[in-house]
């Protein structure tokens, strides 16, 4: 008796928030309310994601179309091997390097020698003499209060163009960095490098936002 | 220059970060980071900061699709589903 309420209550949870497996399943099969829930999942990431490659947003609303189209062309033929989400940045990227007509060229790439901190702020020792503010404790209230996710999102969207992919990929959107290496053709060592200006950046301006340091 | 090789300090911590962090650093350099965030309460403090911010960037929602934008799209699909 018990089996079959179990068996309901799970079906139930499943038909809330079906995942990626059970709609590409559904999808084969011509279920259009399958497609909206994809397009609901993943349609404003991947414009937002576009965004980064292409130069203008008219230009990455095609792209993502085109996205879609592509999914829905290759549906049948998708084999599951990678998962449906890094498929989709796939396509995305595809068509966005055709769309600016970056195909097959990849970008020669240098670090660059930016440090993460002023070299000001540290002694002929390599110690800090102006250390960072603490501003970690209970900073929650103020970082809702003041709006700081947006304005961080904000700031995401000004990084130079390679560190913001990757910090969009990594950071927003959590893909695992092997795959976020072969999506942008970086090596580990660079995709690190990129993360890491990146993410440098963003910290200096919640320091300078949340600790009161200067800016630097 | 002999500090470089003997110890971390401070300003290598700062570059030294995100390796750390993403698992990236070799046994040795990461015990040595991790002897240098025990010992240095500036440092400890900018680890604290930099996930922080990964925490703040992962909660960057993107805006809702708008419903052209959605109908438009269920528009392409049924092209798609007839043709």
């Amino acid at each position: 008796m018990v089996r079959p309420l179990r068996r309901t209550a799970a079906a139930l949870q499943f038909a809330a928030v079906p995942d990626d497996v059970e709609l590409v399943h559904r999808l084969r099969q011509g279920d259009e309310a399958a497609f909206v829930t994809l397009v609901d999942r993943y349609h404003a990431p991947l414009l937002r994601f576009a965004s980064t490659m292409v130069p203008s947003r008219a230009v990455a609303e095609e792209v993502v179309q085109d996205t879609w189209l592509g999914l829905l062309r290759g549906i049948g033929g998708f084999e599951g091997r990678s998962s449906l989400k890094t498929w989709l940045y796939q396509i995305l990227v595809n068509r966005a390097r055709s769309a600016s007509g970056k195909e097959g060229r990849t970008v020669p790439f240098s670090p660059g020698r930016e440090p993460a901190v002023d070299p000001a702020r540290f002694g002929g020792d390599g110690r800090w003499s102006v250390p960072p503010v603490a501003w970690t404790d209970d900073v929650e209230d103020r970082i809702q209060a003041e709006g700081m996710v947006e304005r961080v999102a904000a700031l995401v969207d000004r990084l130079p163009s390679v560190q913001r992919q990757v910090v969009t990929l990594r950071d927003l959107e959590g893909l695992p960095a092997g795959e976020v290496c072969r999506l942008l053709d970086l090596t580990d060592g660079n995709q690190r490098v990129l993360l890491h200006r990146g993410r440098s950046a963003v910290r200096r301006w919640l320091a300078a936002e949340l600790g009161e340091e200067v800016a630097l | 220059m002999r500090w470089w090789r003997r110890e971390i300090v401070c300003q290598q911590v700062v570059e030294l970060v995100t390796d750390y962090l993403e698992g990236a650093l070799p046994r040795r350099d990461r015990e040595r980071l991790e002897q240098h965030l025990a010992d240095c309460p500036h440092c400890a403090e900018y680890l604290r900061q930099m996930r922080l911010t990964i925490a703040t960037v992962g909660r960057v929602r993107p805006a809702d699709l708008t419903s052209e934008a959605r109908d438009d799209l269920v528009a392409l699909y049924r092209r798609w589903a007839e043709g």
